[in-house]
């Protein structure tokens, strides 16, 4: 029957339209994680600078900084904690060395906590926007420029800036 | 993918009249041997086909609860090593959730949404004879992983990520492919149903005059229809991450292992509502029946259940609060939640009130339905209690929430399941379950399933995690006992494998045309056993 | 049929039954064998009366509405004579059944949400602890003392193979428990080295996903010191039941002495390892250490008689790994080998205990090649890099 068909196209449409939306789901979280701060994403997109500089408070900030086992580098923050002013802008090296006899590209994923002061944590250049290649038992001091958007609600006192080093995915096809 | 299947869909061209005319011998007479099972496109034979598939799935999932019992007997690694424990509780969901419940779901729509509609047929024969046999196949498929070398999915049921793509075992590709078979499989068995209802109705059968079993199977089909297919995109995603190198998953390649739970929970909790939904339908039939009265709030059940659907979609980060989200999100997942217990206390107080000045009796079937009320509200109310977030972070992924998910699908559920073929299987055999047999497994059952389960609460809340083969000593009495109600449970379900086998095999006293006093519907106008072709022409529904 | 009435009989006690329940639960509270702890902190006693109290909502609920019902199959039943009445419906009922549980929901959100605000306060912390979590032991790491370590289980294997009588704390002990100081602020940043782990401590209310790339963030003041116990909450593969977790809460002098102990223990223990690279180890040696460190940290996996597990582990007994190359053996322990359960024990374990365990393996089993591995060798390798 005619009605059969009709219905039957109609279902199966729905059902390729909700298997496409799994995979809308991908870009979809993104937005929600920038938004909302899931797992302190951060823009991976230079930021303009600070319209102004708020001198009346002072934030913590803290760096971070881990390796995957799978890359045979050293990776630490120059520095450990600084205060700044909401709209200062700061630059804080990472250093990093290639141990291993082999050249090998790398790739920082930064994340934020609290996961909320992420929108507010503004890089205006950063060593994690592009991979980073080194060559063998070559050191690098890998520089990040940022600052706290002084809009950055009351209740924060304390930013967690976290680089977790991974071997890119180009290194193993190059291969 | 449209022209494949409007291929394969063979249609009833003329479902109120004569079938002589389709060219297919099945149609006229039952055929015999092998082949009428294989070939089969009558609703009554394929029901049964899913019903006794489920039926074989309890019991192999059931088997493989009791190696997860007889390892936590004890405290210590008596029988299986760890890395098999986490196969057996991984492969135990997967099998229960999707070899035994929805199978059992969709047998039961099978037998009886035809009959309640006054439909000669499923709409779509063919195709429903293509979706049960691709379940055997799923399920061979998933059960031969578990003798590959590396073993089967040992991440769970809910498989996260990374634990099932870079950390998981090489068997990872048949699991997935099974899923996708086992998708593919729901989808068209809820198509079937969708356009069975929507076209086939008896002429007079309105919308608002549909048993309740049929309007919460057309929901669920609906939700079936919504998040199967993005159960398979996950699927998809967990096995290009593990094989060909994407990173949707994957920190170092710009991906995020958190996405994996959500994505999954955006199935996974309209998934719960699909393993319940048809087991308010089949409750909402029997205590009307059983209290010769009609049923409560026929108009609040079916928005209760549309709602409760609704809902399902946007709550499914409360699986996932431990994971370090906003509070502003949590909040939000909290609350809406919370307001799934307003339907479904709406629906529970809706068979309380049908009860209220009836005039009952307590065959089988409504012993379970009576018990499914009970128990799923048990499981209901400590699922609000889980919706609270602070008290969450202790109780997630405690044996509280396995206490939890039990009460909601065993006595749920699968209590639903039982007491619906206690109740239709005179229409399907023709002969009366033995009733003594009914209430010694109603008994044993009962009993046992709350020595099973009502423990888990407390060793969960004094903080024993789930998914662990061993465990520290303060938990070994409560653990002890547990196993032994597992024991006792699984050996109670022999009891319901007696009675259905005796119906099957004739033996017992034959069933009227009503079958039950209380009962009314179209189902119970046609003679019993049902025969092998029914409403050839269309009843009429005043 | 009368023969299953007395059956019936017996449920309709059913809420006496769950209402003894209650009562017994109730008095055990204290015992917390059956219920949830009520903790150490303000915020897990907020949590633990949150939980009794929504607790005891639903079990007013439950009972109100299984007490109808059960009130109603005692009495309104066939054999007793019962009409049924025809009645289907009630607008207003169903109105009122809507509103009633909208009404109660909206007195439970209230509290929960006031705690779980209170839960998510980011004001200043007093000492910063980073939490990893790895497959399968923890890995803290001071950010305000240059201390960092792994705690792993302290249970022996025996007692798991039920080969030894279990002791009191089995499964919940730790080799180095993480140590706090009493009454501070103390944040936790948590995190994963490979899959999702989640750091759960009972009595501190506190449960956070570790995720492998990104860090969480969650806190706690303790005012009462003392031996906390809790372990992992999110299964992470093979031996997630095997990885709890020990806080040892102290006053602050106390704290303050441990941390100076631990400075000085980690600066002595760099030293002997520097004088022990100079040296040569005699094979007895290198055999009794390397069995103590293969026990505790590659049993699990390899298995105590080395011959690993079909499909999942490979064996050592007898392998390439163990008996060939030994530059290659060395590598494979020192930096593991990415993305599986072979993690790189160069930062776990101290060059003693490397070389130690590597002889043993290349010995035992019947692997008898004889071979010595000295600490030098190992450094050699660190050295020249992965």
């Amino acid at each position: 029957m005619e009605s059969h068909k009709l219905l039957v196209r109609k279902l199966v449409l729905i059902c390729i339209a909700m298997f496409g939306f799994g995979f809308a789901l991908v870009p979809l979280y993104d937005v929600f994680c920038r938004y909302t701060g899931i797992n302190g994403k951060t823009e991976n997109t230079a930021a303009p600078a600070a319209r102004r500089v708020d001198a009346s408070r002072e934030i913590s900030v803290e760096f971070l900084a881990n390796r995957d086992p799978g890359i045979p580098w050293s990776f630490a923050p120059e520095i450990t904690r600084i205060e700044v002013h909401p709209g200062q802008v700061m630059v804080v090296n990472f250093l990093a060395e290639n141990l291993s006899a082999e050249a090998t590209i790398g790739r920082a994923v930064p994340s934020v906590s609290p996961g909320e002061a992420a929108r507010y944590f503004k890089k205006i250049e950063c060593f994690c926007f592009v991979e980073q290649p080194l060559d063998s038992r070559q050191k690098k001091a890998m520089p990040v420029q940022f600052y706290i958007d002084p809009e950055l609600p009351e209740q924060f006192t304390t930013i967690t800036l976290s680089y977790r080093l991974y071997k890119s995915t180009l290194s193993n096809a190059s291969r | 993918m449209s022209t494949e299947n409007s291929n394969a869909i063979d249609i009833v061209d003329n479902p109120h009249g004569d079938h002589s005319d389709h060219g297919n011998a099945d149609h006229d007479h039952k055929p015999k041997g092998i082949t009428r099972w294989l070939y089969t496109t009558n609703h009554k034979d394929i029901g049964t086909l899913y019903l006794l598939f489920a039926l074989l799935m309890l019991f192999i999932g059931g088997s493989l609860a009791m190696v997860i019992r007889a390892e936590l007997f004890q405290p210590g690694l008596q029988f299986v090593d760890p890395h098999f424990f986490n196969q057996m509780t991984t492969v135990h969901g997967l099998v229960m959730v999707f070899g035994a419940i929805m199978p059992a779901f969709v047998g039961l729509a099978n037998w009886m949404v035809p009959l309640m509609i006054g439909a000669p047929d499923m709409a779509l024969p063919r195709m429903n004879n293509w979706s049960f046999w691709l379940l055997p196949c799923a399920f061979i498929i998933l059960l031969s992983t578990l003798f590959m070398e590396g073993g089967g999915p040992a991440a769970g049921w809910t498989f996260y990520a990374p634990l099932s793509t870079t950390y998981s075992s090489d068997s990872t590709a048949f699991f997935v492919f099974a899923v996708h078979i086992m998708g593919v499989s729901s989808i068209m068995g809820a198509m079937n149903v969708i356009v069975t209802i929507f076209n086939l109705r008896a002429p007079g059968m309105t919308w608002m005059k549909m048993p309740l079993f049929v309007w919460t199977w057309l929901i669920t089909a609906f939700l079936l229809i919504a998040v199967m297919p993005v159960l398979a995109g996950t699927v998809t995603m967990v096995l290009t991450d593990k094989y060909f190198g994407t990173s949707f998953f994957n920190a170092a390649g710009g991906g995020d292992p958190v996405m994996f739970q959500h994505i999954f929970w955006f199935f996974g909790h309209p998934e719960v509502y699909i393993m319940i939904l048809p087991a308010f339908g089949i409750v909402s039939s029997i205590i009307p029946t059983f209290a010769r009265k009609p049923l409560f709030g026929y108009e609040s059940m079916v928005i209760a259940t549309a709602s409760i659907a609704f809902l399902s979609f946007i709550v499914w980060a409360h699986h996932m609060f431990t994971t370090g989200m906003p509070v502003a999100a949590e909040l939000f997942f909290m609350y809406t939640t919370m307001l799934i217990a307003v339907p479904t206390g709406v629906k529970v107080f809706n068979w309380v009130a049908t009860m209220w000045r009836g005039s009952m009796t307590f065959e089988t079937p409504m012993m379970f339905a009576v018990a499914f009320i009970v128990l799923f509200t048990i499981g209901g109310l400590s699922g609000l209690m889980l919706a609270i977030i602070p008290a969450d972070f202790q109780y997630q992924d405690t044996y509280f929430v396995v206490a939890h998910f039990h009460y909601v699908l065993v006595t749920g559920a699968l209590f639903g399941i039982i007491s619906g073929v206690y109740f239709w299987i005179p229409k399907w055999t023709g002969v009366m379950y033995s009733e003594r047999l009914g209430q010694w497994h109603f008994w044993c059952s009962l009993i046992s399933v709350n020595m099973l389960f009502f423990p888990m609460h407390f060793v969960g809340l004094a903080g024993m995690p789930r998914r662990i083969p061993d465990y520290a000593l303060q938990f070994a009495d409560m653990n002890a006992f547990i196993s032994i109600g597992g024991a006792l449970f699984g050996l109670s379900q022999l009891l319901f494998v007696w009675g259905v086998v005796r119906c099957m095999r004739g033996k017992g006293i034959k069933a009227s045309t009503q079958v039950w006093e209380g009962a009314q519907g179209l189902e119970w106008e046609i003679p019993s056993p049902a025969p092998y072709h029914t409403f050839q022409t269309p009843p009429s529904v005043k | 049929m009368k023969r299953y009435l007395s059956g019936l009989r017996c449920a309709a006690y059913f809420p006496l039954f769950m209402y003894m329940l209650l009562t017994s639960l109730s008095l055990q509270a204290e015992t917390e064998k059956y219920n949830m702890t009520r903790g150490a902190t303000d915020i897990s006693h907020q949590v633990y009366n949150l939980h009794m109290t929504i607790f005891y909502i639903c079990c007013a609920i439950g009972l109100l509405v299984f007490a109808l019902m059960f009130w109603s199959i005692v009495h309104h039943r066939k054999s007793k004579g019962a009409k049924a009445a025809q009645f289907h419906g009630s607008l207003k009922i169903e109105i009122l059944w809507t509103a009633i549980p909208v009404v109660i929901l909206v007195a439970m959100a209230i509290p929960a949400s006031k705690t779980l605000i209170a839960m998510e306060d980011a004001s200043k912390a007093d000492l910063t602890v980073l939490v990893t979590g790895s497959q399968w032991k923890w890995h803290y790491k001071y950010m305000e003392y240059p201390i960092e370590f792994y705690s792993m289980l302290a249970t022996p294997r025996d007692q798991i193979d039920n080969l030894a009588e279990k002791t009191e704390l089995y499964l919940r002990d730790v080799d180095k428990p993480l140590v706090l100081p009493t009454g501070k602020k103390i944040r936790f940043l948590v995190t994963a080295d490979d899959v999702i782990h989640s750091w759960w401590v009972p009595a501190f209310a506190i449960k956070k996903d570790a995720n492998p790339g990104f860090i969480n963030e969650t806190w706690t003041r303790v005012d009462k010191p003392g031996i906390y116990r809790g372990q992992c909450a999110e299964l992470c593969g093979k031996d997630h039941g095997f990885m709890p977790i020990v806080v040892d809460v102290k006053a602050p002098e106390d704290f303050e002495r441990w941390a100076t102990e631990q400075v000085a223990l980690q600066a002595q223990a760099k030293a002997e390892e520097e004088k022990a690279a100079q040296q040569t180890q005699s094979m007895e040696e290198l055999m009794t250490l390397g069995q103590k460190v293969y026990e505790t940290h590659c049993a699990m996996c390899h298995q105590i008689s080395g011959e690993g597990l079909t499909g999942a582990i490979p064996a050592l007994k007898g392998s390439v790994i163990a008996t060939k190359d030994i530059p290659a053996h060395i590598h494979m322990v020192v930096f593991g080998k990415p993305a599986t359960a072979m993690q790189a024990f160069g930062k776990q374990l101290t060059t003693i205990e490397l070389a130690a365990v590597i002889t043993y393996e290349r010995n035992a089993w019947g692997n008898n090649t004889g071979e010595l591995v000295q600490v030098a060798d190992v450094v050699a390798i660190m050295e020249a890099g992965e």
